[in-house]
């Protein structure tokens, strides 16, 4: 009685918010699934979804879903690898503090206050596939440099195609990952970096003994954040590519195709489950692991 | 999530160093210059692209002369962009304020809850809460589209933005109970709340006496964060509104998907949609860049 | 695919419309004869779901709707006009409101294979009384009633007719490379792409994103099918393996090698532009690309021509808007007025000519059309009508959907056999 006394009603505060995620994330994810596994046979007698764990079979040996996957990791790949380099080399190169340090991390940071759809928009034309005299955006770009020979089809064409679907994604969030490393370098107390200096360390051995170590819990929370978002990316390869492009289609656009152009929303949910769960074994150990060494 | 994270720490200054450099350090510099300025030119590109063509009148503009800057200045694509947005600017502007309120003080109940007056299993509905930041959305889309078409079935004025609100407040919940409770943990003292509690203060007047009136530094980085968020998002939007009642990303995405390639008034377009965030960003960036912070996680 | 469709010679319609002004009394009244409701209408609301809320499309709606008060003053129109009608939440709705029985009294559709669905779920009613009452295959070509026919039923009244196997040519850039006649075969016309790249044109054809190039394919291979075995592609038993298939893949690689590079997402504007520029010599498009040049002050048959491209025989891929009647709509009888109005000949007259397209009645008279539109009228009456893969009218959406995505792999891999056996597969798994 005394507990509930005295939690009861901080329960009460929380509430409404339980309520809302439990229907909103956890009801509706249930819904998802449970749709999922559903056997679907349309009028005229086609079997569209066997039903179980046969829809997900469906699916994943359905070379469109593949070819999505496929786009998928090497997007991800290169989203979370130039996001990383270029977001830390930007840390590094202001960290030690230089004039106009703040024009700088406003520069840097400003593509992310633009929506993916907009960015989306100038992207679009930037990456137009077009060569030669018809070439226009960075191809046209190039061109004017001289570097006609590095000339490209972007995300037009090309097995590794996604790697330039990458560019605008890379172009909108290094800055946030540039500002989450400063944020660590700027946390290690500065009689660190004296101590090491009077024990005869150079430069490189300050960052690669004392510095880079205490950034690693920085590295992994933005190596979780631009990983998870790029396997939920939509917006931006919507925009560019299109509603209904199969190059440019990843998991997350393929779902938007299977509602509205298949219209086979069981396919749908299927793709959307094996994307939660994707999304899922990233994350879930990432949570346990930050929740337990905060518990210890 | 460590809980000694300050939120909203904002990137403190380096401090100047006086020392006298050497020359090698010298060209360092000299290097670490140029090469932020190698990458500022970069990322400032497609910024430079929007403004000289969203300049240019849609009858001069030619693809091939794209690069260069306009031979006369014209305002028409922007008056174009601005007759096409306004009404959805409107609309995403409301949506975004009210979301963005609502989710952060539901956030900022939440988040008193969790980091100061535990209840058995907070700690457990706190990681659930979390895990609803990172769901890919499209694992909720389909019922979620389902559920506000039979709502609207019953409540016809229940479509275009009251639904977004709706959404962006559910699932705003998750980051802004979490950049609450991080600041909470910090910035509120548990003997205070202990000595409120002591002198006979429930949860409620505990919150409203001593949290409430400390949160402002909180509240600033959620509504920022929820601001920005909602009117970014595009995807609830393509699912739940059509662009003559949704957010401004749907309209600009209409205006740019037309058959009619006015570039001028679509990078305008462009510049019009993101002018209230880059405003909030430039206004509040040094808020706005702990937001980021707050919302890493970590 | 939703396109929309500009406002053709803006100028010569509205002359066109006020010249009809004074016959219109008699040709209301002539096609109130094929309504068999009560004179003046139902009565009551009568909520009509369009995608046409812009531009030519939304003109030619008000004009109907103003006949409409004309025709049947009992009745109240109800707008239900959504913009981009191909949007998810639109089409969500839509789909949502017809499963819950609570569907618009009419709603718009492409004839023909986009409705499936629909007829599939049990949520339109055949018109085939509605349509024998406007007169039938006296009025309408019996070929294009045969390819809006399901099970002996048609579900839809068809509005308006696009053509889409149109290749429009910079004339210019043709004369100088001395092409001077249309081609009649596909390979003719090969032949003519190659002669215009040795007359120096880096790009003889232009393409935009992946339906331009489903509508290409579908117009290579209706002109080589002919029209009896295209439109046997789309029943069970037609076959997708044969060689006449193969030929045409090959046919449209070699179109292609004539073309600029272009993007899944790429708008056909763009690429019919190219040929109003020079840029490029060819470009095949459906009869709305007559608007984009018109507004950028080119003149057809001066600066710019066009042809159909033909073949086996000579083809007229359309496309149609039409009026379905769902099952379970609240006011059955206004939307049999709207149905009869918008199949009538009067209400053909008034929404084509602001519309850009032509009526699917052949007794509208054609004197009221710009010089364009009469030429089509009467390919229409004469050619061998097709339906258009692209544009719903030979499949149905998830069929045409997967044939895309095979186009879009194909103009990646340019691997024929992929191609034709994915086409045989998208088959094999609609067709019914």
């Amino acid at each position: 009685m005394k507990g509930i006394r005295r939690w009861g009603p901080s329960l009460l505060f929380v509430a409404p918010s339980i309520i809302l995620v439990g229907v909103f994330v956890y009801g509706f994810i249930g819904r998802t699934v449970v749709e999922s596994f559903s056997h679907v046979v349309t009028r005229s007698g086609r079997t569209r979804a066997p039903g179980g764990f046969g829809n997900y079979a469906q699916l994943i040996g359905d070379s469109r879903y593949q070819h999505a996957l496929w786009n998928l990791l090497v997007l991800t790949v290169v989203f979370v690898a130039g996001t990383m380099i270029f977001g830390l080399l930007w840390a590094l190169l202001l960290e030690r503090g230089v004039n106009g340090e703040g024009v700088f991390r406003s520069i840097f940071l400003f593509p992310m206050a633009v929506s993916f759809v907009a960015a989306g928009v100038v992207w679009r034309w930037l990456l137009s596939p077009a060569q030669g005299e018809n070439a226009v955006g960075l191809n046209k770009l190039l061109q004017y440099m001289g570097l006609s020979q590095l000339q490209s089809s972007w995300w037009s064409a090309g097995r590794f195609n996604m790697a330039a679907m990458a560019i605008p994604a890379v172009w909108q969030l290094s800055g946030y990952i540039m500002a989450l490393f400063l944020s660590g370098f700027r946390g290690i107390s500065t009689d660190q970096r004296e101590a090491a200096r009077v024990d005869g360390a150079t430069e490189l051995q300050l960052y690669r003994y004392v510095l880079f170590p205490q950034l690693s819990p920085i590295a992994l929370s933005a190596l979780i954040i631009v990983g998870h978002m790029s396997m939920k990316m939509f917006d931006l390869i919507y925009s560019i590519a299109g509603p209904n492009s199969y190059t440019a289609e990843v998991p997350a656009t393929l779902m938007w195709a299977q509602m509205f152009q298949l219209n086979d929303a069981t396919a749908a949910a299927v793709n959307a489950t094996l994307l939660l769960i994707i999304v899922a074994v990233l994350v879930v150990p990432y949570l346990i692991y930050t929740n337990r060494s905060e518990k210890g | 999530m460590s809980t000694t994270m300050t939120a909203p720490a904002t990137i403190a200054m380096a401090p100047r160093r006086r020392r006298r450099r050497s020359r090698s350090e010298k060209s360092l510099t000299a290097l670490q210059y140029l090469l932020l300025v190698f990458f500022a030119v970069i990322v400032l590109t497609p910024l430079y692209l929007l403004l000289v063509t969203s300049f240019k009148s849609p009858a001069a503009f030619s693809q091939s002369t794209a690069w260069f800057v306009p031979n006369s200045f014209s305002v028409d694509g922007w008056a174009k962009a601005w007759d096409r947005l306004a009404p959805a600017l409107g609309r995403s502007l409301l949506m975004a304020s009210i979301a963005s309120v609502v989710s952060s003080f539901l956030g900022s109940l939440n988040g008193y809850v969790f980091a100061k007056w535990k209840f058995p299993g907070s700690h457990l509905v706190f990681v659930l809460f979390l895990f609803g930041m990172f769901i890919p959305y499209q694992a909720i889309m389909i019922p979620l589209q389902a559920m506000m078409l039979q709502v609207q079935a019953h409540a016809p004025w229940f479509q275009g933005i009251p639904v977004l609100i709706l959404c962006h407040i559910v699932y705003g919940i998750p980051i802004c109970t979490l950049i609450f409770r991080n600041y909470y943990a910090t910035a509120v003292p548990n003997e205070i709340v202990e000595a409120a509690r002591v002198d006979g203060a429930g949860a409620f007047a505990t919150y409203s006496r001593v949290v409430l009136p400390v949160s402002l530094p909180g509240f600033v980085v959620t509504l920022i964060w929820q601001f920005t968020s909602a009117w970014n998002d595009f995807l609830f939007a393509l699912f739940l509104t059509t662009p003559n009642n949704g957010p401004v990303t749907y309209a600009l995405q209409a205006l740019a998907g037309g058959q009619n390639p006015d570039y001028p008034s679509i990078m305008a377009g462009v510049l019009v949609a993101s002018l209230p965030t880059l405003v909030v960003y430039i206004a509040l960036g040094k808020y706005f860049v702990s937001g980021l912070m707050s919302g890493s996680v970590k | 695919m939703h396109i929309q469709r500009r406002s053709l010679f803006v100028a010569a319609a509205v002359m066109a419309a006020a010249a009809g002004c004074g016959s219109n009394g008699s040709d209301s009244s002539s096609t109130a004869t094929g309504a068999s409701t009560a004179a003046g209408g139902a009565g009551g609301d009568v909520g009509v779901y369009t995608w046409w809320a812009d531009g030519s499309e939304k003109e030619g709606l008000d004009a109907l709707v103003t006949l409409f008060k004309e025709q049947f003053p009992n009745n109240t129109f109800v707008n239900l006009a959504v913009a981009g009608g191909s949007g998810s939440n639109a089409k969500a709705k839509l789909a949502s409101d017809l499963a819950n029985g609570n569907p618009p009294d009419t709603f718009q559709a492409h004839a023909g294979g986009e409705l499936t669905d629909y007829i599939d779920n049990e949520q339109v009613e055949p018109v085939d009384d509605i349509i024998s009452a406007l007169g039938g295959s006296s009025v309408y070509p019996k070929t294009l009633l045969d390819l809006i026919t399901v099970g002996g039923h048609v579900y839809s009244v068809p509005c308006d007719i696009h053509r889409a196997n149109m290749v429009w040519t910079n004339t210019s850039l043709l004369s100088k490379a001395g092409v001077s006649s249309d081609p009649t075969s596909v390979s003719a016309w090969l032949a003519d792409l190659e002669k215009v790249k040795g007359s120096g044109v880096a790009t003889p054809l232009s393409i935009g994103g992946t339906w331009t190039q489903t509508q290409l394919f579908e117009s290579i291979l209706a002109a080589n099918l002919g029209q009896s075995a295209y439109t046997a592609l789309f029943t069970k038993s037609g076959s997708w393996t044969g060689s006449d298939v193969t030929r045409s893949i090959d046919d449209l690689k070699q179109a292609l090698t004539f073309a600029n590079t272009a993007s899944d997402g790429d708008d056909w504007v763009n690429a019919t532009d190219m040929v109003g520029s020079g840029q490029a010599a060819y470009n095949l498009m459906g009869d709305w690309a007559l608007a984009e040049f018109t507004s950028k002050g080119l003149t057809w048959g001066k600066e710019y021509s066009s042809f159909p491209l033909v073949g086996m025989d000579q083809t007229f891929g359309f496309l149609a808007d039409s009026f379905t009647l769902p099952k379970g709509a609240k006011n059955p009888g206004g939307a049999k007025d709207w149905l009869n109005l918008v199949g009538g000949a009067e209400g053909q007259r008034v929404f084509n000519l602001k519309k850009g397209s032509i009526p699917p009645r052949t007794d509208v008279p054609a004197s009221a059309f710009p010089e364009y539109q009469q030429k089509t009228m009467d390919s229409f009456k004469t050619d061998k009508i097709v339906p258009s893969i692209a544009h719903g009218a030979a499949v149905s959406l998830a069929w045409s959907s997967e044939i895309n995505t095979a186009m879009s792999a194909f103009y990646q891999s340019k691997d024929t056999a992929k191609l034709q056996s994915a086409l045989a597969a998208a088959h094999d798994k609609y067709a019914a």
